[in-house]
């Protein structure tokens, strides 16, 4: 099992490189200037100096070597030296950002609470949803809690998170006014009340985002008690005289978990990605809107950061999916 | 027992469509997605025949109006007429929809075969796939509308370069579960004794694989191609919601959505028309994936 985990691990760093590669690549071709804001009153030399002051002036396999020592180099060291309060990175240059000139990551990190905030909260609420409706519908498949839960699957499949969350705006704070439409990130949460404003604010970002959550997790969980109620060894349990409950929530359950966890690690980096849709509509300034505004405002560097970001959290996840079904599942050992 | 004198079967032959049909016409959410996913497709394709507002006629003065008899959708802040809007804007959406999931549907199926059939090609055909995988697709789809955007508008002109880039980007990014299934289903079929016994009278491979491995990877095949429609419509309407899609002349069911946002205070329910066309032609479509998956399926067809 070790030994798999590092054989993953290792592999996990050329499908990195080549995205990154990908990445740049793509970027290479985008049309439009950093140095098209820049005053025509400036000199040619001036204008020269600073386009080398970005990195603009070298050649491409320069630049990508560059960026990957910037990125996978430099960008640790930094985060070293703030969690330890040493001096590595004193006087690197760091992946700046065309609209703020200020470092990419600095961005993130600034970003990125929110975001987990929203997202998680919404996961874990989509999952404690999910569950139970899951195992229900498996329990008495057919019935009409059955067909009612795979209709509202199916709903939260087909409605998209734009008109989900429109519409929720719509309802609850254009005519009952009961919320707030907009997420307002600089609230500080210090006594019961504002709290109370918090939680109000996050109940439709979450809802709207646990909604898709809980009907493709819901799915999954169905599907896989249903293959497992119909096992010889759940026969063997009731045979022992164990209670029903007993049977259905340790037996089946435990068993039914395994594909069921490897399914909720490899849908966490399709949230954050379908994040994006949400934070724009309910103005969380979260890092998918962030991508939004570096897009519209041609932002390279941070365009090529997030997306990237992106990327190794999708492959982490992939990882951390691959291990848990090998450690969660004897019959599965990669060896 | 049957009467052994007589060897000519009783019942006349039934065609394999004709099971498939009758076991389709079983699962009653299916059947209603596939009639209202048809009478959406007509609506929008044949009802500028009927309607004779153009989408983008404006008159000023019936402007910000409620459903009336004259526009029974209403009227947008210009005076345009909704229901013709809507029209249109399905005409672009499902367009897309349906050559985005045919472009990935022939790339899947093509790698998915040829991994399958080549024992050489799939190692790498495989590690191409997961790499596609492990790329994250939104933000990838929006850097790409950014970057082709201008030389395929100036190329192909504004609509049809955009219409290109769309259908392009969405086809490139959605082809890998395809790839896998059929992949899966052709490494399966290969082993079976009738292409050992096409493959012994001498057929090439090129004939093998569209008289004997094509036809029988058809039934994965049509399955993801609806669920191909429901998510190529999606994302296209995703990605004209966040400004980054058509142009704002020309209206698509999420460009819609989105110019309706502006006036979610004054006017919640132009929100509704486009939101509710996406999600009822998404939500029938993926019904009658699920019922085509059923019926398509051997072992679950009564035979």
């Amino acid at each position: 099992m070790l030994t798999f985990t590092i054989r993953r691990l290792v592999l996990a760093v050329p499908t990195l490189l080549f995205i990154s590669l990908i990445l740049f690549l793509l970027l290479e071709l985008a049309p439009g200037d950093p140095m098209a804001q820049v005053p025509l009153t400036v000199p040619p030399d001036v204008k020269q100096k600073m386009r080398e002051a970005l990195g603009l002036g070298e050649p491409m396999p320069i630049r990508y070597w560059k960026w990957i020592v910037q990125f996978f180099w430099i960008e640790p060291q930094v985060l070293v030296d703030w969690v330890f309060g040493t001096h590595f990175s004193d006087g690197d240059l760091r992946v700046i950002s065309w609209q703020t000139r200020s470092p990419v990551m600095d961005l993130v990190v600034q970003r990125i609470p929110q975001t987990l905030w929203v997202v998680g909260t919404a996961y874990v609420v989509g999952i404690l949803i999910a569950m139970p409706i899951g195992i229900y519908s498996a329990y008495k498949q057919y019935s009409i809690f059955d067909q009612a839960g795979t209709f509202v699957s199916m709903v939260g499949f087909s409605v998209p998170p734009f008109f989900s969350g429109v519409l929720v705006i719509v309802i609850f704070a254009v005519q009952l006014g009961w919320f707030p439409s907009i997420y307002d990130t600089t609230h500080v949460v210090d006594s019961w009340d504002s709290f109370v404003v918090q939680l109000k604010q996050m109940i439709m970002p979450v809802m709207v985002l646990a909604l898709q959550i809980t009907a493709q997790i819901s799915r999954y969980m169905r599907a896989s008690m249903l293959d497992n109620l119909n096992q010889d060894y759940v026969r063997t349990a009731r045979a022992k005289g164990l209670t029903e409950y007993t049977v259905v929530m340790v037996h089946v359950l435990r068993n039914s978990m395994i594909p069921v966890v490897t399914v909720i690690a490899l849908a966490v980096p399709a949230v954050f990605g379908g994040a994006i849709i949400t934070e724009q509509v309910f103005k969380v300034n979260g890092i998918g809107q962030m991508l939004i505004v570096a897009i519209q405002a041609n932002d390279l560097p941070t365009v090529q950061t997030l997306t990237f970001i992106f990327a190794v959290l999708i492959v982490l996840f992939n990882l951390i999916a691959d291990v848990l079904y090998g450690l969660l599942d004897p019959r599965i050992r990669y060896d | 027992m049957t009467d052994l004198s007589n060897p000519i079967p009783t019942k006349p032959p039934r065609s394999q469509w004709l099971d498939i049909w009758d076991q389709f016409k079983t699962h009653k959410g299916a059947l209603w997605g596939g009639i209202i996913f048809l009478t959406i497709v007509v609506l929008v394709f044949l009802g500028p025949f009927f309607w004779n507002i153009d989408a983008t006629f404006i008159d000023i003065r019936s402007r910000n109006q409620g459903p009336s008899l004259t526009h029974p959708f209403g009227t947008d802040q210009l005076g345009r007429d909704t229901f013709a809007r809507m029209m249109a804007g399905g005409r672009t959406s499902v367009s897309v929809g349906i050559t985005a999931m045919l472009l990935a549907l022939f790339l899947g199926s093509f790698i998915g075969i040829l991994a399958g059939f080549f024992r050489k090609l799939d190692g790498i055909l495989m590690r191409l796939t997961d790499l596609f995988l492990a790329l994250p697709l939104l933000p990838l789809l929006l850097v790409m509308m950014l970057l082709f955007r201008e030389p395929l508008s100036a190329s192909f002109g504004p609509e049809r370069g955009i219409f290109i880039l769309i259908v392009g980007a969405i086809g490139i990014t959605s082809w890998m579960p395809t790839a896998r299934i059929v992949r899966g289903d052709v490494l399966a079929l290969k082993e079976r004794e009738f292409v050992l016994a096409a493959r012994s009278i001498g057929t090439t491979n090129t004939k093998l694989i569209t008289r004997h491995i094509l036809p029988n990877v058809l039934s994965p095949i049509m399955v993801s191609a609806t669920l191909g429609i429901a998510t190529a419509i999606i994302t296209e309407s995703a990605l004209s919601f966040l400004g980054l899609g058509f142009p704002p002349d020309f209206p698509t069911w999420g460009r819609l959505l989105f110019d309706a946002t502006d006036y979610l205070q004054q006017y919640p329910e132009r929100v509704f028309w486009p939101g509710m066309a996406i999600s009822l032609t998404v939500l029938s479509v993926n019904y009658l994936g699920d019922g085509l998956r059923d019926a398509l399926d051997p072992r679950i067809r009564g035979r």
